[in-house]
């Protein structure tokens, strides 16, 4: 507050003065460019735009004005503070964003810095391979059927036209159970599955079996006494070898590619007649010439064995109650672990169950 | 099955420009699978070469025998083009003569090994060959003289002698019995060329008389034919001409002898296994019966065999002298003294001779022949054919005598729909096709308006099915010619609630940094040891193999602790210090049950059959097992790591559990493999379904896994049934929460889940959590006591709870745990 109006002059009260005003807002103005830090800039508000500034105490004055002078000297102080104040929050944006960038570029770290705290897990591409597999076919509305792994020998053989002296029974070289005579096996293959499928559904029968089976194999790089396998199985009315060949082209797209087709050749398997054994066009060269004389997959074959098929033999049908007369089926059965191998260029099978975490790590989360 | 190509020609007029590669793949098109095609003579390699005989230098012996020095002149072959120096004993050459040599590195017939050697006082680099050195004759009298205009030095002499003449090496399936021959073979060829086939097995043979060797056959169903003829007079020291010993060792047998050699040779020719015996050491007629219990017979390959009385025996007075079909005995063996030969072709049961070899474990040529069935029609062809080529290059002479017991069973006739190959392959096969295919593999077939009737020739025993002609029918027209159709599934329901829940168990561990882990279900007693189960643990209830593939490994598992801990060693082993593995898997849980009915297979079983069979199996629950070894969490420039313990095991069954929208409660429990103070029972609504902690010092030690080791197994069967299929979607109350802390001191002993319990039972339906988050030990709580502290969460449901509700309910939880656990309030 000024002292008392020694020199009373309604007009020229001095600190309203035109040039006064100037001075003071030129003034502030200085000091705001002048703030390098959000403290001096604090200060800077405080001098010139706090309750005690020039300006604020020259807005005082105003009152002191005749009234037909007030406007004037209103407007001239007002538009100075407005300046002052624009100046000053401009100012501090600016030094903030300063700071800002200032502690954002003193808060850089090296990204490449390793934070693998939580080693990484994985489940196994055999089951991977199983779901892929079962993905497939669900896709087409089938459904996907398990069985136990300790099955009885009836099922595993008899229901599937392997008779006690059938020389087939040989060739698969199975695990028996003690005592034999409790005729009690370990699965030599999944066909036991269709068997209780068919035993327990009615047809229209469309279902995919993956699961572990057992030879006496012995342990290599191409041979294990477990190992895994999926068998296809549709009964239905009216189906022929032709329905067979469309599923095993359309799996082999599937799971390898467009345009991958397949090839029969004629087999024997007892529970099927005719029987085929299933080709897979190599996905790699694709059969063709030069790619075929050096492909590593098919080792220049063009073709790769995949599995065993046919149409399923009537003897089988009625043995698990279905009516051949009316219905025909076919059946398809493929190693998953071979077809995981070729697949993805595995060298050793016993590496799929040895359980060294680098081979399932190695798979990712699908195949 | 090895099929020399020449020897297959000898019966099909094959077009010559047909190579033998096309000739594989169309025969392995209907169903002869090429398994290889073998080029150079059997076992035997090169460098066999043209050489010109350029110096000869008679040198006699100190023995009286004169060796020829030669220098011979092999080009380029030997590497430098300088005349090859060889030592030979042979003198029906002259300079300038044409001659086979093999160079240092080749191998002749029977592994013979040629290298530079010294002999003679000279380095022989080489030998010049003769024919019979070369397995394509037996005229050793002296080395080969080529033709002048038959090459020139350095030559491949395989290709100059038809050393490389190729066989087919063919996988024969079961039902293909007819192609264990050449004339089986042949016959594919000449369908597979649509051109004349000549059966061997097609030749006048006079009628039998009652003059032979007299046989008398007991068991009909057994032997249905058997026929004899005998050669007398016969040279046993005479040699067997090269063509055979080529074509016998070209089919992987061994060449022997003149009278074994030609024996094969007929059986490879025709199919017909032919046995042999030397006419001196017969007693008394022949006769085909089955054995007597306790009889003994010393087969051929000198083995003592105790007979059943499942086995069909060749026997003459003295007793047996042959295990029919499969081997002979030995006291009537064919020797290098045998003049007078009496040749056996019979016809055998299938299922008898592949019990016998099986029983005996004596596979043999003749045995895979009658087992899978033989031609019963070609027996007194093939005992003709033998004699004849005994005589022919033997000498002696054939008896007129021809014994023939029984005749062959009329042919099977199998009657199709006309169209069934049509129904069946999906192709267009018309009637005519199906009828001149059928034709084609030798079937006569009747036609009526609807239906073919095929007589079915007598090779063929696997036809006996309508089947079975379709895939004959399918076969010729081509596999190749099937179309493709993808049939219309009828809308299906997905993967069951079970299926998709284990995928989300796998995914759950692997996201939570487990790997899983595929291993085999084999232990011994020794791993129930290493476990540490006692005596009376359940677990050592366990189904033994018959077979076993290690006999320290006869069980099927009843945990899926062994091998997990094997796989964690395994890995420890490699390196991998620090790992986290997981394996579901069922498990095999015998409870005595009765045998598993061998059910008829003409009919569906029964309910009550059906029932019986599946009680018969044990039960194959799924278990969920997990191991951690090393850091659950690495160290790293953030600081130090974390080592696994108890708590994962146990964290990690929990985690499975809230996968699958389950809670589990815990308990302490002590239970083998598991350290006895560091081991959770895991409950699920009150029942047990496994355990979880750390494992016991001793079980680590008899792994080999790392000390501390945690590991976990649950019966996942069960947590897979009490996952909700649907899950009611919780009420989120958007009201304030209200936080409370309490520390409570009560006994080491009491579990802290229990206070927990306990807290969250006294607080009331506002609490809407309760979380440990400190246990504190030491002198300011005292001696066995402990300090638990728990976060409280309260919320309403509908509306901002004042403090003194919160207080309340807190104070009233306070107050249970003192009630029931004597707290004291910290």
């Amino acid at each position: 507050m000024s002292g008392p109006n020694s020199d009373y002059d309604p007009v020229e009260v001095t600190p309203l003065k035109e040039a006064e005003v100037e001075a003071m807002r030129e003034a502030a103005l200085q000091a705001v460019a002048g703030a390098t830090d959000l403290d001096q800039l604090r200060q800077v508000r405080h001098d010139h735009a706090g309750d005690r500034s020039p300006l604020a105490l020259a807005n005082r004055e105003i009152g002191a004005l005749p009234p037909q002078a007030r406007k004037e000297a209103g407007m001239r102080v007002g538009r100075a503070r407005g300046a002052v104040n624009q100046a000053i929050a401009a100012r501090q944006a600016e030094l903030e964003a300063a700071d800002e960038e200032r502690m954002l570029a003193e808060e850089g770290v090296d990204v490449t810095l390793p934070w693998d705290r939580r080693p990484r897990g994985a489940r196994h591409p055999i089951t991977m391979m199983s779901d892929k597999v079962a993905d497939v076919f669900v896709a087409m509305g089938w459904e996907v059927a398990e069985g136990p792994l300790v099955e009885a020998e009836w099922l595993n053989f008899d229901a599937l036209n392997l008779g006690p002296d059938h020389p087939a029974r040989t060739m698969q070289d199975t695990f028996w159970t003690e005592p034999t005579d409790n005729h009690v096996v370990l699965r030599t293959h999944t066909s036991p599955v269709q068997a209780r499928t068919m035993l327990t559904r009615e047809p229209p029968v469309y279902v995919i079996c993956p699961g572990r089976v057992f030879r006496t194999d012995e342990y290599d790089a191409t041979h294990s006494p477990m190992f895994h396998q999926v068998e296809g199985l549709v009964v239905d009315e009216g189906i022929t070898m032709a329905h067979l060949k469309g599923t095993l082209d359309h799996f082999a797209q599937s799971m390898f590619g467009d345009g991958i087709t397949t090839r029969f050749r004629p087999s024997y398997f007892p529970f099927t007649e005719p029987s085929a054994e299933v080709d897979l066009v190599c996905f790699v060269c694709r059969d063709r010439s030069p790619a075929r004389e050096s492909c590593r997959t098919c080792r220049g074959e063009g073709w790769i064995e995949w599995g065993g098929c046919g149409v399923v033999n009537p003897r089988v049908l009625v043995a698990c109650g279905v009516d051949p007369d009316r219905y025909t089926g076919f059946a398809f059965g493929m190693g998953i672990d071979r077809t995981l191998m070729f697949r993805h260029g595995a060298e050793d099978l016993r590496a799929v169950f040895e359980g060294d975490v680098r081979f399932s790590l190695a798979f990712g989360s699908e195949l | 099955m090895k099929a020399p190509v020449s020897w297959i020609r000898d019966y099909v007029d094959l077009p010559a420009d047909v190579t033998t590669e096309d000739l594989a793949g169309r025969l392995t098109a209907l169903g002869l699978k090429l398994e290889s095609i073998h080029r150079a003579s059997v076992d035997m390699r090169g460098p066999l070469v043209v050489g010109r005989v350029l110096t000869m230098q008679p040198e006699p012996q100190k023995n009286g025998k004169t060796i020829n020095w030669c220098t011979v002149d092999v080009a380029d072959a030997n590497g430098t083009g300088e005349p090859q120096g060889i030592v030979c004993g042979a003198h029906n050459f002259a300079p300038g003569d044409l001659v086979v040599v093999v160079l240092p590195g080749g191998v002749l017939p029977g592994g013979f090994e040629i290298s530079a050697r010294k002999t003679y006082g000279h380095l022989s680099a080489g030998m010049i060959c003769s024919s019979r050195e070369l397995g394509i004759g037996d005229d050793h009298a002296g080395i080969i003289v080529l033709p002048p205009d038959a090459g020139q030095p350095g030559d491949d002499a395989m290709a100059v002698l038809g050393l490389d003449e190729e066989t087919i090496e063919f996988e024969i399936n079961p039902d293909r019995a007819y192609a264990l021959s050449l004339r089986g073979v042949a016959r594919e060829v000449a369908l597979a060329y649509g051109v004349a086939f000549r059966d061997p097995a097609d030749r006048k043979v006079p009628d039998p008389n009652d003059d032979g060797y007299p046989v008398a056959v007991d068991d009909p169903a057994g032997c249905p034919v058997f026929v004899t003829r005998t050669v007398a007079g016969f040279d046993p020291s005479a040699a067997t001409p090269g063509w055979i010993t080529r074509r016998v060792r070209q089919a992987g047998m061994r060449p022997i002898s003149l009278a074994v050699d030609v024996t094969n040779f007929v059986m490879l020719e025709l199919g017909q296994p032919i046995h042999g015996y030397d006419r001196d050491k017969l007693s008394g007629p022949i006769r085909v019966r089955r054995a007597t219990p306790g009889e003994r017979l010393t087969t051929l390959d000198g083995a003592v065999r105790e007979l059943s009385p499942e086995d069909l025996l060749i026997t003459d007075n003295s007793g047996p002298i042959g295990l029919a079909g499969v081997m002979g005995g030995e006291t009537t063996e064919l020797s290098s003294t045998t003049t007078d030969i009496v040749i056996e072709a019979a016809n055998f049961d299938p299922v008898s001779i592949f019990r016998t070899q099986r029983r005996h474990k004596l596979p043999s040529e003749a045995s895979r022949r009658f087992e899978r069935g033989v031609d019963p029609t070609i027996a007194a062809a093939a005992a003709d054919r033998v004699a004849e080529l005994l005589v022919e290059h033997g000498g002696g002479e054939i008896e007129d005598g021809i014994t023939q017991v029984g005749q062959p069973p009329t042919p099977r006739r199998i009657t199709i729909d006309a169209d069934l190959p049509a129904r069946i392959t999906g192709m267009p096969v018309d009637r005519a096709t199906t009828v001149a295919n059928l034709e084609a593999i030798g079937c006569e077939v009747r036609a009526d308006r609807y239906r073919l009737t095929a007589t079915v020739p007598p090779w063929r025993h696997d036809l006996t099915d309508p089947f079975d002609l379709v895939e004959e029918v399918a076969r010729i027209v081509g596999y190749d010619r099937v179309p493709s159709v993808l049939p219309a599934a009828p809308a299906g329901r997905g993967l069951s609630k079970d299926q998709s829940l284990r995928r989300r168990v796998g995914r759950s561990l692997a996201g939570a940094g487990f790997v899983e882990v595929v291993t085999f279900p084999f232990v011994g007693t020794a791993d129930f040891d290493a476990l540490g189960l006692d005596a009376a643990d359940e677990r050592r209830t366990s189904l033994r193999l018959a077979n076993p593939l290690r006999a320290e490994e006869p069980l099927m598992t009843t945990t899926l602790l062994p091998a997990l801990l094997r796989t964690v060693a395994r890995n420890a082993s490699r390196g991998a210090d620090d790992v986290a593995v997981f394996e579901t898997a069922t498990v095999t849980l015998p409870h005595g049950g009765p045998a598993a009915p061998i059910l008829p297979v003409d009919r569906r079983p029964t309910e009550g059959e059906w029932d019986d069979l599946n009680k018969a199996l044990p039960a194959q629950p799924l278990h969920l097992a997990l191991a951690l070894a090393g850091e659950r969490e690495r160290g790293g420039w953030w600081g130090e790591g974390r080592p696994e313990c108890w708590a994962d095991a146990i964290q990690g069954i929990r985690d499975v559990a809230a996968a699958l929208g389950l809670e589990v409660d815990v308990r302490a429990a002590a239970r083998a493999p598991w350290h006895p103070g560091r081991c959770a029972e895991i409950l699920l609504g009150g029942v047990s379904i496994g355990h979880a902690g750390e494992l016991h010092p001793r079980v680590c030690q008899a792994y080999g896994v790392p000390a501390r080791t945690s590991v976990a197994e649950v019966d996942l069967d069960t947590l897979l049934q009490r996952a909700a299929s649907v899950t009611p979607a919780p009420a989120l109350s958007t009201y304030p929460v209200a936080k409370e802390d309490v520390a409570l001191i009560v006994d080491q002993a009491v579990p802290a889940a229990t206070v927990a319990a306990t807290l969250r039972e006294g607080a009331g339906p506002l609490c809407e959590s309760v979380r440990l988050f400190d246990v504190y030990t030491g002198e300011q709580v005292g001696e066995g006591r402990k300090s638990v502290a728990f976060a409280l969460r309260f919320r309403a449901p509908d509306r901002t709870l004042t403090e003194p509700e919160t207080a309340e309910a807190r104070e009233s939880a306070v107050a249970l745990a003192v009630e029931r656990h004597g707290a004291v309030r910290r």
